[in-house]
């Protein structure tokens, strides 16, 4: 057995001290930029890439990996503590951690977010290592007809799991869907819905959405509130540290995060998004306390933190055994590693093993740098939320206008910043959730370019659609998923349903 | 002789107290190639002194052209500004309607570029350039091409390859995807006829044996692949998706003589031959009256590929 050999020798060199230094100022850097809200992980490690430069080959590799789980993390610590995703992928974090963080549970929070990375990165390593070449011909297997299958599960299955109003929940869905037809069709080339204003050409940016939607909404909604109640600034409630019943409830999502998120990673055409869904979307179901979903359940933290960092490492994947970046972060790792000229593709495990293995160990050791790091910080960030409610959302707003005007200097870019705070602020005040409309955002083009690509292969042909096992299996649980419960509806057991629905915003 | 002497150390002075402090605009998001050619350029222009401090900024969106516009009106005369863009700004400028152009800004050099590739799936019975031209012959609509966004340079190649070919290219079956990459996932897993994309992208796949290599779009042979061109294969197809490197609009002779001869040096340094051999692009660096003459090639028989598909009305 090589590969484990090459692991050993990769872990050996990437555990020296001088290799742990680099570790923890690449971890460090990491955490301090992405911690910034509105810049993801994909900017942070384009910003510090250059950082790097300087080491040589196993250093750079190392601190580079640092680098990115610190910004991976960094980011999942301003959406509990702020309300302010980064990247779309921390959208579902932000739902229920930033509902435990104003609850007294910001420590936990955060807690279960850093452990559960953690493990999920470490497994997701290890599946990455021992089993990527034979993923990936799974993966290939899927075509736009399958994704499309894909697409439609994760629809069903997240729109119920949002809101007890079905209408409300559904009005705000459609409304994601539409903006989502905002930008030129990538299909044809033609803009739609764009009026003319060339900034609208590339459709709504989703991290501007979500920050508006969740972070400047909720400061005008704060804002709106005549009556400010004092005693709701409870930073700290109970230990800042997991307690028995937080592990219990935690390890389950933990795992199944990991197992929904790395397969879906590892698919070309996967993206993160869909496994943090899924995840959310599952923990809900299962969880034996859904009256706390919607107000801050440490399942629906636990789980899609997880599926995040496993959806991450499965990214890796198609990167080195296709040569394939799938998102803009794996894009930017494909830069990072060119600079050693490893050229990533199906023949890099059997010319660069050294390097690659090399690659993997440092993930490993950069992912429990993270842990070390951050868990005694915690204790720190929670501090934020002692800031008086008017100073931390005076703040809040300050970094959502700075985050949208990092990520994309243009002024139309923060006036859609605004008009949407005001959308979110208005859908608060009349009760309609805003997770549906930025999932609508993320999911529809997705859908859509999938289906039309399918229909266009098969010149027209719709039972293309259901023509592939794996695509019918996937559409026929989606329909289970619509149907049975509109069943259970229908004989009188509806009330049973809204209340497991629970309350999300 | 006197006269040149004299004018080259009066250019000189000019040039010698101010160093240059690059601000290099990406209009892409980070990850791109017109992003990592900016974030290259900083490097090396660092490194060898020409800019000591120069910064890249990043103004994504539509093919570049909302960078541009923004690029073209807020940096008139100012000398320090630079803005990287390619052959995909071309057709993006035309498919979006965009009110500013390569008009607008002053383009300096061209500084890398990438060939087409033609690729089919190892599994697909189609053997050679000929093979697809005969099925793209006998029904456009049955061959599906996976390329990269619609309007780029992937489908404008697919259109020139039609067009040559005697097909309709209103009828060709492009299947658009958001890169080469993802595209490659639909052609290895055999969900389309045939792929286009630079070579680059296929490189790693047609090595290790999974994609057959068809054609390139050079003008000659690419030393170490093993494919004919297009022309040879009979088709008159020529087409490089090259990037750039241009200047804000206003500047003096003098101020443009400046940037051409830093980039030039930056160009010239073992260090940017490095940065490029590692990254696998190619040198296709070419600056002048001879830019400007081919830049203005490629803006007309765009505009007419991009009328005959259908996107540009």
């Amino acid at each position: 057995m090589g590969a484990f050999d090459f692991l050993l020798q990769g872990l050996a060199t990437a555990a020296e001290p001088m290799m742990l230094l680099y570790a923890l100022i690449g971890v460090t850097l990491g955490t301090a930029v992405g911690v910034l809200p509105g810049i993801g992980p994909a900017l942070t490690v384009a910003l510090l890439l250059p950082v790097t430069y300087r080491l040589d080959a196993a250093g750079s590799l190392i601190m580079f990996a640092g680098i990115y789980y610190g910004g991976m993390y960094g980011g999942s610590t301003t959406s509990i503590l702020l309300n302010t995703p980064g990247e779309s992928a921390s959208i579902i974090t932000a739902l229920e951690g930033n509902k435990m963080a104003r609850k007294g549970r910001g420590g936990p929070a955060l807690a279960t977010a850093a452990i559960g990375s953690f493990i999920a990165g470490l497994i997701a390593t290890l599946l990455l290592a021992f089993l990527a070449p034979s993923i990936v011909k799974v993966a290939l297997v899927f075509g736009p007809r399958e994704y499309f299958a894909l697409m439609v599960l994760a629809f069903v299955t997240v729109s119920a799991a949002f809101g007890d109003s079905a209408l409300r929940g559904l009005t705000s869905l459609f409304l994601g869907l539409a903006l989502a037809c905002v930008g030129i069709d990538q299909l044809t080339g033609q803009a739609r819905l764009s009026f003319g204003v060339p900034e609208l050409l590339d459709g709504i940016e989703v991290t501007t959405m979500a920050v508006a939607m969740f972070a400047v909404g909720e400061a005008l909604f704060i804002a709106g509130q005549r009556n400010v109640q004092a005693d709701e600034v409870t930073a700290v409630k109970g230990s800042i540290w997991m307690s028995r019943a937080d592990w219990a409830r935690s390890w389950k999502p933990w795992l199944r995060g990991t197992f929904l998120g790395f397969p879906i990673g590892a698919m070309p055409a996967g993206g993160a998004e869909i496994g943090t869904f899924l995840s959310y979307a599952t923990e809900k179901k299962l969880t034996k306390h859904p009256e706390e979903f919607g107000e801050g359940a440490i399942e629906g933290v636990a789980g899609p933190e997880a599926a995040n960092n496993a959806s991450a490492a499965g990214t890796l994947v198609p990167l080195l055994t296709l040569g394939l970046p799938t998102s803009a972060t794996a894009a930017i790792m494909l830069a990072g590693f060119q600079q050693f000229g490893l050229q990533p593709g199906p023949l890099l495990f059997a010319t660069n093993p050294t390097l690659v293995w090399g690659l993997i160990a440092s993930l490993l050791i950069a992912n429990a740098m993270l842990l070390v790091l951050n868990l005694p910080m915690i204790g720190l960030w929670v501090k934020l939320l002692t800031v008086p409610k008017p100073w931390l959302y005076a703040g809040i707003l300050l970094f959502a206008t700075l985050g949208t005007i990092g990520a994309n200097p243009s002024s139309f870019e923060l006036g859609m910043l605004l008009a949407f705070g005001v959308l979110g602020y208005v859908m608060r005040l009349f009760g309609y959730p805003i997770a549906p409309i930025v999932v609508g955002l993320i999911l529809g083009p997705m859908a859509e370019q999938q289906l039309r690509r399918a229909l266009s292969i098969s010149q027209g042909d719709w039972t293309t659609l259901v023509q592939s096992p794996i695509a019918a299996v996937l559409l026929g649980i989606a329909a289970l998923a619509l149907i049975v419960p509109l069943i259970l509806r229908a004989r009188g057991k509806g009330q049973v349903l809204s209340q497991l629905a629970g309350d999300e915003d | 002789m006197k006269q040149f002497v004299l004018a080259s150390l009066f250019a000189g002075a000019l040039a010698m107290p101010a160093m240059a402090d690059y601000t290099i605009i990406a209009p892409a998001n980070p990850g791109g190639g017109w992003d990592q050619t900016a974030r290259t350029m900083q490097t090396v222009m660092q490194e060898e002194g020409i800019s000591p401090s120069a910064q890249v900024q990043n103004v994504p969106g539509a093919g570049g052209t909302i960078g541009l516009a923004q690029f073209a009106s807020q940096n008139k005369g100012n000398a320090d500004a630079l803005i990287v863009g390619g052959y995909v700004m071309v057709g993006a400028i035309l498919t979006n309607n965009s009110p500013v152009s390569l008009k607008d800004v002053t383009p300096i050099a061209r500084l890398t570029g990438e060939y087409e590739a033609i690729v089919v799936p190892a599994a697909s019975p189609i053997q050679d350039m000929k093979g697809l031209v005969e099925a793209l012959k006998a029904d456009p609509g049955a061959v599906s091409w996976a390329g990269g966004s619609a309007g780029g340079t992937d489908h404008i190649a697919v259109g020139l390859i039609a067009k040559a070919a005697g097909v309709d290219p209103t009828k060709i079956n492009y299947i658009a995807y958001s890169g080469g990459g993802e595209a490659l996932a639909a052609i290895l897993g055999n969900q389309v006829t045939a792929g286009v994309s630079s070579l680059g992208e296929f490189d790693a796949q047609i090595k290790a044996g999974t994609l057959r290599l068809l054609a390139v779009s050079s003008p000659e042979r690419i030393e170490g692949v093993d494919a004919p061109t297009l022309k040879e294969a009979g088709l008159d197809v020529e087409l490089q998706n090259w990037r750039m490197v241009a200047a804000a609009p206003g500047l003096s002779d003098e101020q443009k003589a400046k940037v051409t001869a830093d980039v030039e040096k930056m160009v010239k340094s073992e260090n940017w031959q490095k940065q490029l051999s590692d990254k696998g692009w190619a040198d296709t660096y070419l600056s002048g009256a001879d830019f400007d003459a081919q830049l203005e090639k490629d803006v007309t028989s765009t505009e007419a590929v991009l009328k005959d598909i259908g996107l540009v009305k």
